[in-house]
Formats: structure tokens, sequence, C-alpha cells
């Protein structure tokens, strides 16, 4: 398979994995080969790297996508059919936004934005990049007329993190536990002097009624929006479950992010949302096969010198140690996958920070599985 | 090289002078995700168990890598003795709100009547930041000197093996978060002595775990920026994980890239290939160790790449024997 084939018929694009992956670049590489086939894309990124950054243009504010130079992928060898847009993120300002939208009025709006649980809700607790990731995809799938979205998630510790925290944070919002506040015998109206019931009386002495009164004003600030959350909440739920949806999950090939991206999979059989494959970046390929070191280390000795050819076989029995690992987990993911749909890229020598960076991995996404296995005997061979 | 400014005191910041790290009774571990957080967590805290204090490592929500590692299964939020003077717990937010309810309300019957309360259960998922709170509460807790949980013996060290950066911040600043909006009342008092003491350095200490690589240098140098700002902490070590050792000099890249066309079979230019290979990535390596030194002002602690498929325990020992000569 390749990344060409897992697109057909997509408007969207998720790529999910654990944190320290590669994600970002290969939703960047992703969002960059869909463009040059001559699509219309936008890529939002979270929190790329600043070389890769500055070579998209990435750093001008705005939270909005901005067209980047063809020429500059020209430059890099790789012809543009089509258009890259690309974004960077922000958390608190797509969080502000959802806010300004959903508000009935100028006043709730203010309200929200200024209570100081609002600013811990919107910038700090876990789960909020991640709902704000799909609030803004599902913002640019509404509003614009892009052929593709792709969409890089936060670098959570948990890769499940990404399809949990918008629940979690939507169940909030849907309103069970605030409704509980905002009725007429509940807590907000308690706090507000008419409250004499025991456990009220108990949450009183435990939290402080400070607390409890920022709290208060809060939900039922926000209480006004609960419709509206919950119609987001139904309607971004059926784009992640939209059949044009794919998730692309990225992972290396160690144990734990292989680990990962097989309960992501399990989970996103689960919720019945659609899969299109796993990319395995960073892969050791194993180059010894049958041969032995020591038979390496003679060959070479004339040429380099004993010493010299020694740590060259020394070296090479390391490196085959981890091409036997990465095999191994490999496998294990496949043997895992109802179908196995993996990409695998090689180590590259270079870290990807740039636009030409961006080009080598790209070859690899977007070639056929026969195409992908000479351009690893150019790289490493 | 890279070891020689430990000293420096570049753009008017000097590395303040500092309990030594395995003094404090309390060490954040932190770092970008997937740098390996919880591998230093671990070394750090046999290094500290073979020293004779009394440690826990404590992990946050789910994770229970620490104690996987000792092959348990699940800590669940009970302190296990994971090795001689090793202790891990895994602090799950819904144990740590009954337990602090408990704590608070001197009479069982009213704890148990709020946390069974249904009030309190929607209290207690609406209210933004109270996991991250609470979380705290428990590590607070753990490194008094009298703890406050019934039977529970005191810990000379605590190590949390905290969540990844951006979230890692939020975690501690939550019980400063949480006394400002109270100002007044027990989460408003607790919040402030947490706050007090996670910016104490004779008590309190931060490791921030990177890679040699451009986002994890980065990330640390914007985390060193936002713990300073919004926290007032410095960090005290910066611990780089996965460094190679240089193999193969400028002289040998010389002689290596010329073997590459020349050497007989396919097997010895793979050989050279990857040994070519090692010498760029290596190279790539120090690069970022000089810019991550440069941006912080002192040298890391470098722990290094080992070519094993799985880390098993004596691997842990391992790096935390290298520690304890970097420490």
């Amino acid at each position: 398979m390749n990344v060409t084939e897992a697109l057909e018929g997509k408007r969207i694009c998720i790529c999910g994995g654990s944190g320290g992956v590669g994600k970002t670049t290969t939703a960047a590489a992703i969002a960059m080969g869909a463009a040059a086939e001559g699509k219309k894309v936008a890529v939002v990124t979270i929190d790329p790297a600043r070389r890769l950054a500055n070579a998209l243009g990435l750093e001008e504010l705005g939270n909005e996508p901005h067209l980047v130079d063809a020429k500059l992928f020209e430059a890099a060898g790789l012809p543009m059919k089509g258009e890259l847009w690309a974004m960077m993120l922000d958390p608190k300002r797509t969080f502000d936004e959802v806010i300004e939208q959903l508000a009935p009025d100028e006043k709730t709006r203010d309200d929200v934005l200024g209570n100081r649980i609002y600013q811990q809700l919107s910038s700090a607790v876990a789960g909020s990049q991640e709902y704000t990731a799909i609030a803004k995809l599902y913002e640019l799938d509404q509003d614009h007329d892009f052929d593709l979205l792709v969409l890089d998630t936060p670098p959570s510790r948990n890769a499940l993190d990404f399809l949990d925290a918008p629940d979690r944070l939507t169940q909030f919002f849907e309103g069970r536990a605030l409704q509980v506040f905002l009725r007429p015998t509940g807590l907000a109206a308690r706090v507000m002097g008419r409250g004499t019931g025991m456990v009220f009386g108990v949450l009183k002495r435990v939290t402080g009624v400070d607390l409890l009164q920022d709290l208060s004003v809060f939900f039922r600030a926000i209480g006004g929006m609960i419709d509206g959350f919950k119609e987001r909440a139904v309607q971004v739920n059926k784009l992640l479950a939209d059949p044009q949806t794919v998730f692309l999950l990225v992972t290396s090939p160690e144990r734990e992010p292989i680990d990962e991206a097989i309960y992501f999979w399990r989970k996103l059989k689960a919720a019945r949302m659609p899969f299109g494959g796993v990319i395995v970046n960073r892969v050791h390929h194993d180059l010894l096969g049958d041969a032995d070191p020591g038979d390496v280390a003679a060959e070479l000795s004339g040429e380099l010198g004993d010493k010299l050819a020694q740590r060259v076989a020394e070296n090479f029995r390391d490196y085959h140690v981890l091409a036997e690992r990465d095999r191994r987990n490999i496998e294990r993911l496949e043997s895992k996958l109802a179908r196995p749909r993996v990409i695998t890229i090689p180590y590259l020598d270079e870290d990807v920070h740039d636009i030409e960076g961006l080009t080598r991995i790209h070859r690899f996404l977007f070639a056929t599985d026969e195409r992908r296995r000479d351009l690893l005997d150019e790289v490493v061979a | 090289m890279l070891r020689v400014r430990a000293e420096s005191s570049r753009a008017g910041y000097t590395l303040p002078a500092m309990t030594a790290l395995l003094d404090k009774r309390l060490v954040f571990v932190t770092g970008k995700g997937g740098v390996g957080k919880s591998t230093v967590a671990v070394a750090l805290g046999l290094l500290a168990a073979r020293r004779g204090l009394r440690t826990i490592v404590a992990e946050v929500a789910h994770q229970d890598r620490v104690a996987k590692v000792f092959g348990r299964d699940d800590s669940q939020f009970r302190e296990v003795e994971i090795a001689e003077g090793l202790y891990t717990i895994s602090i799950d937010p819904q144990h740590a709100i009954d337990e602090y309810l408990r704590l608070q309300l001197p009479v069982k019957t009213l704890a148990d009547l709020l946390s069974g309360s249904r009030m309190f259960q929607y209290f207690a998922a609406a209210t933004p930041g109270l996991s991250e709170l609470v979380t705290m509460g428990k590590v607070w807790e753990l490194a008094q000197l009298e703890r406050r949980t019934r039977d529970a013996a005191r810990y000379d060290l605590v190590i949390l093996d905290a969540p990844a950066t951006g979230h890692g911040v939020a975690t501690m600043r939550a019980p400063k978060t949480f006394a400002d909006i109270a100002r007044v009342g027990p989460i408003a008092n607790q919040g402030r002595a947490i706050h007090a003491m996670i910016t104490d350095r004779e008590s309190t200490g931060v490791v921030v775990v990177a890679l040699p690589e451009e986002m994890p240098v980065n990330e640390t140098l914007s985390l060193r920026d936002s713990l300073r700002d919004g926290l007032g902490l410095e960090l005290d070590r910066v611990i780089v994980n996965g460094v190679y050792e240089q193999r193969f000099g400028g002289r040998d890249a010389t002689a290596l890239q010329r073997a590459a066309d020349t050497a007989g079979t396919p097997t010895a230019r793979a050989a050279v290939r990857a040994a070519l290979s090692e010498h760029l990535r290596a190279r790539g390596q120090r690069e970022q160790m000089a810019r991550l030194e440069e941006g912080t002002g002192s040298a890391p602690v470098l722990l290094p790449f080992l070519f094993e498929p799985d880390l098993d325990l004596s691997a842990y020992e391992r790096l935390s024997e290298r520690l304890e000569a970097e420490l």
C-alpha cells in the first residue's frame, strides 16, 4: 500500500500515534505529497520543529492556514500541481473561538472568557489540546473548500488520549454534570445563599466558598451554550466516523509505540472509525542476513586497517540487533491488524527539518511497494 | 567539547548553588513525550535506593510502567515495594479525590457521604483541573515527613514520573491556580502549602529528560522558560537519553567514504554504510547537545544509547550506575 491509496476518496486524514514518533513531519509530508498530486490541501500541525516551521512559514500568527509558496517545493525537486496550506494550532485561541461562536450574547461570551476556571480549562487541562485540534478540523471542514485536511495530533504520552479526551470534554459540555448545578435547586443556586443540604454543607467545608462561587459563575455562563456544544459534538463525531475520513497511525518500531499503535487500532475498530494504515518511521533494516560480522571485519581490514574494520563490524552487529528488534515488532504489528497495511520508512541519517527532508520521507510514503524496495536499496546499501 | 562549561554564566543566568538532587525530598522528571522519562525516573529511583534512601517512584494515571519493569502488573494506588528500598505507586485522580476527602473530613461518615453523593461526583467531573490538583496533592502527601495517610511510612525521596512537558507544567501549576481562585478555605490553604513546597529549591528538584534531537531540545528550552515564568522554578538537571558514543572520527569517515564504493561484497558495503550512518547521526546528536548546553548554560548529563531490543532490569541498573557517576 501507499499513501495515495490510503487517501483515495478521503477528505480528512488524521495522523495519530504516541509522542516522539515523527507524527508532525509525517503529516506534513503526506499533505505535501497530496498537494503535489493536484489537491488543495491544508495541514494543521500541533508543534512543528522550529526549522520546519520556518521552512513552511508557520510562525505567522492568525490560527488560520496560509498558502505555502510552491516555489519552495519546486526548488526541492517536487513540482506542485495543487496547493499546500499550512497552520500551527493555537489551542487557547481555538477554544476562545469556539466560545465566541457558541455564546448566545456578548455578555455570556465575556463572562466565560474572563472566568479563571475557564482559563484553566482552555489551556491547562489534560485533553484541551486534543479537543481544540478536532474543533479546528471541524471548522476548516465547515468554512473552507479544501480537497483534503491533514491533522497532526497532540503529542500525548498515550496515543489514546487523542480519542478519549475530546469525549471526556464533550461529556462535560453535554451537560449531565452541568445540569446538576444549574437546576433551580442545584449547586449554583445553593452557592448564592439558599443551600442548606447536608452534602452541600460538607462540600463547602472542603472547598471553601469562593471556589464554589467562581465555579457557579462559570457553570451558569457556560450553561447557555450546552445545546451548542451538544450539537457540535454530534457533528464532530459524525465527521470522525465519516467514510471520507481516514486515520493513519504513525509509530516507531520500538515495543511501546508499536503496542500503542495496536491498541489505538483496536480502539478505532471498536468505535467504527475508518483506519487507513500504519506508517512505521525510523526502521533499521537487516543487511547482515546470514553473514558473520567476523567475516565483514576480515574483508574490510585490508582497506580500512584491522582496528577500524573491527569497529565497523561491531557497529554492524549492533545495528543488526536493532534491525532484528524492528523486524519482530513490525511482524507483531502486522499479525494483529486484520488487514496488514504497513508502510515502513528507513532510519535516515539526518533528522527532517526542512522541505528537502520532507521530500525524502515523501518518496517512501507515496511510492508503490516495489518502488519503495528500490528506494530502500538506494538509501541503505 | 561538551562538559567544559558547567560553571558558565551566560546571558545573566548563573546556575545557582543547589542541594544535590538526591538530597531533595521531591524530584519531578518531565520532558517531551517519547524521550524516556520513565526510564530516567526508574534509574534515578534505583540509584537513590542503592544509596540507602527509602524512595518511591510515583507515576500518573494508568501508566504502571514502573511496576512493569519489575514484572508487576498493577500498583493501583497502593505503595508497592519493587526492590529493596524502592517503591512505586500509580496515582489516579479518583482514588486521590477519595483520599483527599477522608483527610479533610475527620469523620469518616462525612467523607463517605460526600464521595458517595451524585452531586459530588458531578462536581468532581465538571471542575476543570481538579484531577491535576488532587494528583499534586497526593505527590505532596507522599513527600511529607509526617505522612497523613494511616500507617504510611516516611520516604526520603519521592520521584514523580510527571506528564509530558505542556501538561506537566499545567499539573505543577494546578495547586497555585486553585489557591488563587479559592482565596480562603481548605483548598486554598492546601494549594498554597503544595505550591510552597514545589517552589522551594531545597526540597524540590526538576529534571528534564531530552533526546539529542531538535524537537526535544527545543521543548527542553521552552519548558525551562515556562517553568521559570509560570512557577518561578529552575531546572536542576537536564538528562539526555540515547546518546551515541563517537565510534568514528573525521579521519575514519574519510576512509569509510572511500571504502563505501570499493568494498567487495554487498554485506561489506552495507557494514561501511552503517558505520557512516552512525558517524553522521552521532555528529547530528553532538550539534543538538551543543545547542542544549548553549541554551541552558550548563552541561547535560548524558546516558548512552543501548543497542538492545528491550530495556530489562539490568539495563536500568546500568543506566542508574551511569547516573551515579554523573550526578
